[in-house]
């Protein structure tokens, strides 16, 4: 991703247009990020319960998954997952790994 | 001096100069609490608006926090603002001074300077200002009322041009309270060279803009090199703004002042009223005993002039950097002196300099005083702070 430099940017920090808050990426400052392995994933939903961003999605659909079929999965939005790692440690399976970003 | 018929002539402190300096200027929202020295400022500026001379909003405020940043506000709709503090004021208001600065508002504020507490002191020193001094503002400081009357002025043209908040100061009480002959411009000449550009964001309810928004580390760095890069240009903007309003009003300052100093030897380097005049003094009392002396007065402080320093003290066997604020616990306690010496040290420039500090919460500073600054510089280098004044 190219941000713009420090002299195409407006003065000060303003925001010139309305509802580009969408679009504002919180999650820069992420080292390392969580991947759901989904073969290993009960679908607790303790992931979904604990990330402190609201950041992981709740997908419906159906998915066949190995032998099982799933009414729902879970996602990650990496526009806003901080990578703090609350959800790796958290589930119960380990189907999420911390993997580093690449720099 | 030949006094054009149209300028008035009248006798103003210091702090009066800067109210009649903000009407001219037609200022739109002054914020007003009152803190000794400064009171007198917004008690003039108060009177100008209740007998309908100046057409502006007057906030009463409940501190110096609500001030700034009820200025802030205002300026960020777009309004000519003005705001005026000391000391523990200031201090109050410093959280508020990296917003000011941060949004690029070209908010002007006036700062007779007070040394800070504890112990309480409402007297004179510096203390207040130099911890204001890397916030981000353009820091102006005045050795005259007439001066003080002038940077007010020059004051918002650089201010609006630069998109920077700037700071005018000059000695508490010393010249705050203490009358001088001031020439006033005519007001309408002075709305000329002050004329209305629009900014590029101002808060619109038509355009809607978001200020002050959250950056993350992905955008934060970026928008603080950003006001370097204000600062830095600020310093060129300073000298036009100052050459212009000479050609227009006949009275220039430069950002650097030097008295005698084609041929000094010696050097006093200094800031604001009490120091410069009393150097300047202790100068002609020196070349009386046969010491080529002279005096360097910084009187734009932020961003600091340093070609306009290094080139006035080039031809110097030896230099004084007189302070008048502590900043402890550094290599050296002077702040101007660490200035100074970062300055010299960039460029290579290798010259005896020695810190004096001096004048601490208005300890009397006798000519003979800074005299005897000429006379240590001419037996040879001395590397220790000097604490010229104390009792030790
Ligand atoms: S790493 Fe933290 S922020 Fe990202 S999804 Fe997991 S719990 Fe949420
Ligand atoms: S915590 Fe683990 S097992 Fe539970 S839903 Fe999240 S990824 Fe699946």
């Amino acid at each position: 991703m190219s941000l713009p430099k420090a002299t195409e940017l407006p003065i000060g920090a303003v925001v010139t247009e309305p509802g580009s808050t969408r679009r504002y990426s919180t999650a820069g400052w992420r080292t390392l990020k969580p991947v759901i392995h989904d073969d290993r994933c009960v679908r607790c939903q303790l992931c979904w319960l604990y990330c402190p961003e609201g950041t992981i999605a709740e997908v419906r659909g159906v998915f066949k998954v190995g032998g099982k079929t799933y009414d729902v999965k879970y996602e990650i939005i990496y526009d806003h997952c901080k990578g703090c790692g609350i959800c790796a440690n958290e589930c119960p399976t380990k189907a999420i790994e911390m993997v580093p970003e690449a720099p | 001096m030949q006094i054009q018929k149209t300028r008035k002539i009248e006798a103003l402190t210091s702090n009066y100069a800067v109210a009649y300096a903000v009407k001219a200027a037609d200022v739109d929202v002054i914020a007003v609490y009152p803190i000794t020295p400064q009171t007198t400022i917004v008690e003039k500026l108060s009177e100008f608006v209740a007998n309908g001379e100046l057409n502006a909003e007057l906030i009463h405020v409940e501190s110096e926090h609500s001030a700034l940043s009820a200025v802030v506000g205002a300026s960020a709709a777009g309004a000519r603002v003005f705001t005026a503090t000391s000391s523990q004021g200031l201090e109050l208001a410093h959280e508020v001074l990296h917003i000011a600065s941060g949004m690029r508002l070209p908010i002007v504020m006036a700062v007779p300077t007070r040394a800070v507490s504890a112990p309480i002191s409402i007297h004179n020193d510096y203390g207040d200002v130099m911890n204001a001094r890397d916030v981000g503002w353009v820091i102006y400081i005045a050795a005259s009322a007439q001066e003080v009357y002038d940077t007010v002025i020059q004051a918002y043209r650089l201010a609006e041009r630069a998109l920077l908040p700037v700071i005018v100061a000059y000695d508490g009480f010393l010249m705050s309270h203490t009358v001088e002959p001031v020439e006033l411009n005519d007001e309408e000449e002075v709305r000329k060279f002050l004329p209305r550009t629009p900014r590029p964001y101002t808060l619109n309810p038509r355009r809607p803009v978001t200020m002050g928004p959250l950056a993350s580390p992905d955008w934060y760095y970026e928008f603080k090199y950003q006001q370097v890069l204000a600062l830095q240009e600020a310093y060129k903007i300073a000298k036009d703004v100052d050459a212009e309003y000479s050609r227009a009003f006949g009275r220039g300052y430069g950002v650097v002042e030097a008295y005698r100093m084609e041929d000094a030897d010696y050097a006093i380097v200094t800031y604001g009223g009490a120091a410069y005049g009393n150097a300047k003094a202790a100068a002609d009392l020196a070349r009386e005993r046969g010491i080529a002396a002279g005096v360097v007065r910084i009187r734009l402080y932020r961003p600091f002039p340093t070609a306009d320093v290094l080139k006035a003290i080039s031809g110097v066997k030896a230099l004084a950097v007189l302070d008048r604020a502590i900043m402890f616990g550094g290599p050296a306690e002077g702040p101007l002196y660490r200035d100074v010496a970062t300055a010299m040290y960039m460029s290579g420039l290798d010259k005896p300099a020695v810190n004096v500090i001096h004048g601490i919460g208005q300890r009397t500073m006798y000519v003979e005083d800074l005299y005897k600054i000429y006379t240590m510089l001419r037996e040879g280098p001395r590397k220790e702070v000097v604490f010229m004044g104390v009792r030790i």
